[in-house]
């Protein structure tokens, strides 16, 4: 049996469990609006850290961590990781318990609810509902692009007759199209049925299998590199600036005469030295308002509504560091590991290979067996899903509730007519998703993961602002939004719409600069207008 | 307590952008992890450690009780 068929077997049987999943958690709704999109406040602690740490790490977390690792070295894990585990925790603690709160007690379902009550404002929806969906949308496609290209990369072989290719890459893979369709019928039917239930199921379930098959990997891989400390040896060797954060002048004169004795015999140097690169440290130190972006995701905001009591956010607020971590460290050293790795004399990564993102299934290809191939594609899917299902299930709450339920219908839309909504809005947005994926299959999307990041954690200031000072006000807050609107796009555009991926502004990631002009906006426009008024105030901050 | 929380929270922020290992490999954690890749990792240990502590210490009062009376209405 090919690998590529052992990976459709694994990843079959996977989709069929999550799909069981899914349709199980139906057994348990209750029919209304308030289940549907929040579970009815119900879920836990475990199920809510798992959710959140599903819906929070992406595809990125396994594959992008060890690519990144093999083109930069071990600095991405505090650039990303590490930030992320106090930032994140930081969110889940200041901001998610707060709204947890607000929201129970006045029965908002988005976002943009809190922000209508909160800024006196019924129009602010307006302005927050394109920037917001416009943020999501690319997150979204970059989820089923991903999924669609993991599948025809990881399946070659399996069906030679159906599925013949010019590429002898992928003769007998599922195509792309076919691939993508199948993930997004999955999700769709759990989250149509099952609602953020089924969504906190399965990402329980999901994250579950890729913490436990990146560890797999791991062990598996050092093992066949003959130990973890004979592998790191050889990076030592060939690539030593890959294990430090910084080149060093020692570290250039190693590239110098491994590249020299390469270009003279490649065949007896074995291994072409990769070029030493550096973090600068002020760019290192900005990437610490990217996880801000967890403040206001929307899909979050929906999680964090679902605990059952402020208590079920402990567990989140405590373990999530230590859960990046455990994902994290393995995929960083496997892509460091990468870069020099040699098995029976031979280069495990061909000298020239270009697909960073690539490195770990190639390496799972190359050194371990077809079923812990066929493993690694479900839990790459795993975590591609457990963010995808969240990012749906949001966008057709916000449709619904927001748009049509606010604006259209008056506030007058029944339950069930609010589920029915919410099921229409979920399946309608699959499917444009999906449409946009297949037509417009273009790796110009990945750029762009960065810079919704970045859009939503320069809307942090808002969010923070709401929650903790009470004299933000309206054209406060309209300001903030209209400045990262601007700012983001006119620094979208310098970087050339995202294909400059070593932009910086002052030395800095561009959210340092776009954050920086959102609070300013904010705090400078509140205090020259008019405080909200004291109503607002004691609903959201009590009698002073 | 409170505020001593508070202010480890952001000391680790600051300690976080590694003065110490920046250009450094050795010496190798458990015989192979680089100290820049151990230090960070124990950023995140040190980061739970004290998130604990935040929410031992720092946990804010009296939300549930003010929340559940009327969450009960919004469930319905």
């Amino acid at each position: 049996m090919s690998a590529g068929m052992v990976a459709v077997i694994v990843v079959v049987c996977y989709l069929g469990l999550l799909l069981g999943l899914g349709l199980f958690s139906n057994r348990f709704f209750r029919g209304t609006a308030a289940d549907y999109f929040l579970a009815s406040h119900g879920i836990g602690p475990f199920l809510l850290l798992m959710s959140l740490f599903g819906t929070t790490m992406t595809a990125f977390a396994l594959v992008g961590s060890s690519g990144e690792a093999f083109k930069a070295g071990i600095g991405v894990y505090g650039k990303m990781a590490s930030w992320s585990g106090i930032i994140h925790s930081a969110c889940f603690f200041l901001i998610g318990i707060k709204l947890w709160s607000f929201g129970k007690r006045h029965g908002y379902v988005t976002q943009i609810q809190f922000f209508r009550d909160r800024f006196e404002s019924d129009k602010i929806g307006l302005v927050l509902f394109p920037i917001l969906v416009g943020l999501v949308i690319p997150y979204l496609l970059i989820g089923v692009i991903s999924s669609g290209t993991v599948i025809e990369s990881l399946t070659g072989g399996a069906f030679p007759d159906l599925f013949p290719s010019a590429n002898p890459r992928f003769i007998g893979a599922v195509p792309y199209w076919l691939g993508a369709a199948v993930i997004c019928l999955v999700v769709m039917i759990y989250v149509f049925f099952g609602g953020v239930r089924g969504t906190a199921w399965a990402n329980a379930f999901q994250t579950v299998v890729f913490m436990i098959l990146g560890c797999v990997t791991f062990f598996v891989i050092a093992d066949k590199l003959g130990g973890s400390a004979a592998a790191t040896e050889l990076v030592r060797e060939y690539n030593p600036s890959r294990l430090k954060s910084t080149a060093t002048g020692a570290d250039e004169q190693v590239y110098a005469e491994k590249i020299g004795a390469w270009e003279k015999d490649a065949k007896a140097a074995v291994i072409k030295p990769k070029k030493p690169k550096s973090i600068p440290q002020l760019a290192f130190l900005s990437y610490l308002f990217i996880p801000l972006s967890v403040g206001m995701f929307p899909h979050l905001f929906q999680h964090w509504l679902t605990a059952k009591s402020a208590k079920s956010f402990r567990l989140p607020v405590i373990l999530h560091p230590l859960m990046i971590m455990i994902v994290w460290v393995p995929c960083v050293m496997i892509g460091v590991w990468a870069t020099s790795a040699v098995v029976a004399g031979k280069p495990v990564i061909p000298p020239n290979f270009g697909n960073a993102n690539a490195v770990l299934a190639l390496m799972v290809k190359k050194m371990t067996s077809p079923l812990l191939g066929g493993f690694l594609t479900a839990g790459i899917l795993a975590a591609i899903m457990s963010s995808l299902d969240s990012q749906f299930l949001c966008i057709g709450s916000i449709f619904t509730n927001d748009i049509v339920a606010h604006y259209i219908a008056g506030d007058t839309l029944t339950d069930k007519q609010r589920v029915m909504y919410g099921r229409i809005f979920v399946v309608a947005i699959v499917l444009l998703t999906y449409l946009i994926a297949v037509f417009w299959k273009t790796k110009a999307v990945f750029p762009m993961a960065v810079w919704c990041f970045s859009g939503f954690a320069s809307l942090f200031p808002l969010v923070f602002a709401s929650l903790y000072w009470r004299r933000v006000t309206k054209m406060g807050a309209y300001a903030c939004v209209m400045t990262v609107a601007v700012v983001w796009l006119y620094l979208f555009r310098d970087s050339g719409w995202g294909a400059n991926r070593e932009y910086l502004v002052f030395g800095m990631m561009p959210v340092a600069t776009i954050i920086g002009c959102s609070t300013a906006a904010l705090v400078f426009v509140s205090l020259a207008t008019k405080p909200p008024s004291a109503a607002t105030i004691e609903k959201f901050f009590g009698r002073s | 307590m409170k505020k001593l929380v508070f202010v480890m929270i952001v000391l680790l922020a600051l300690v976080h952008q590694d003065f110490w290992w920046w250009d450094q490999i050795d010496p190798l954690v458990l015989g192979f992890i680089p100290i820049g890749l151990a230090y960070q990792a124990g950023v995140s240990v040190v980061a739970a450690i004290l998130w604990a502590l935040a929410v031992r210490y720092c946990w804010p009062a009296g939300l549930e009780g003010e929340a559940s009376p009327l969450g009960e209405r919004g469930d319905a």
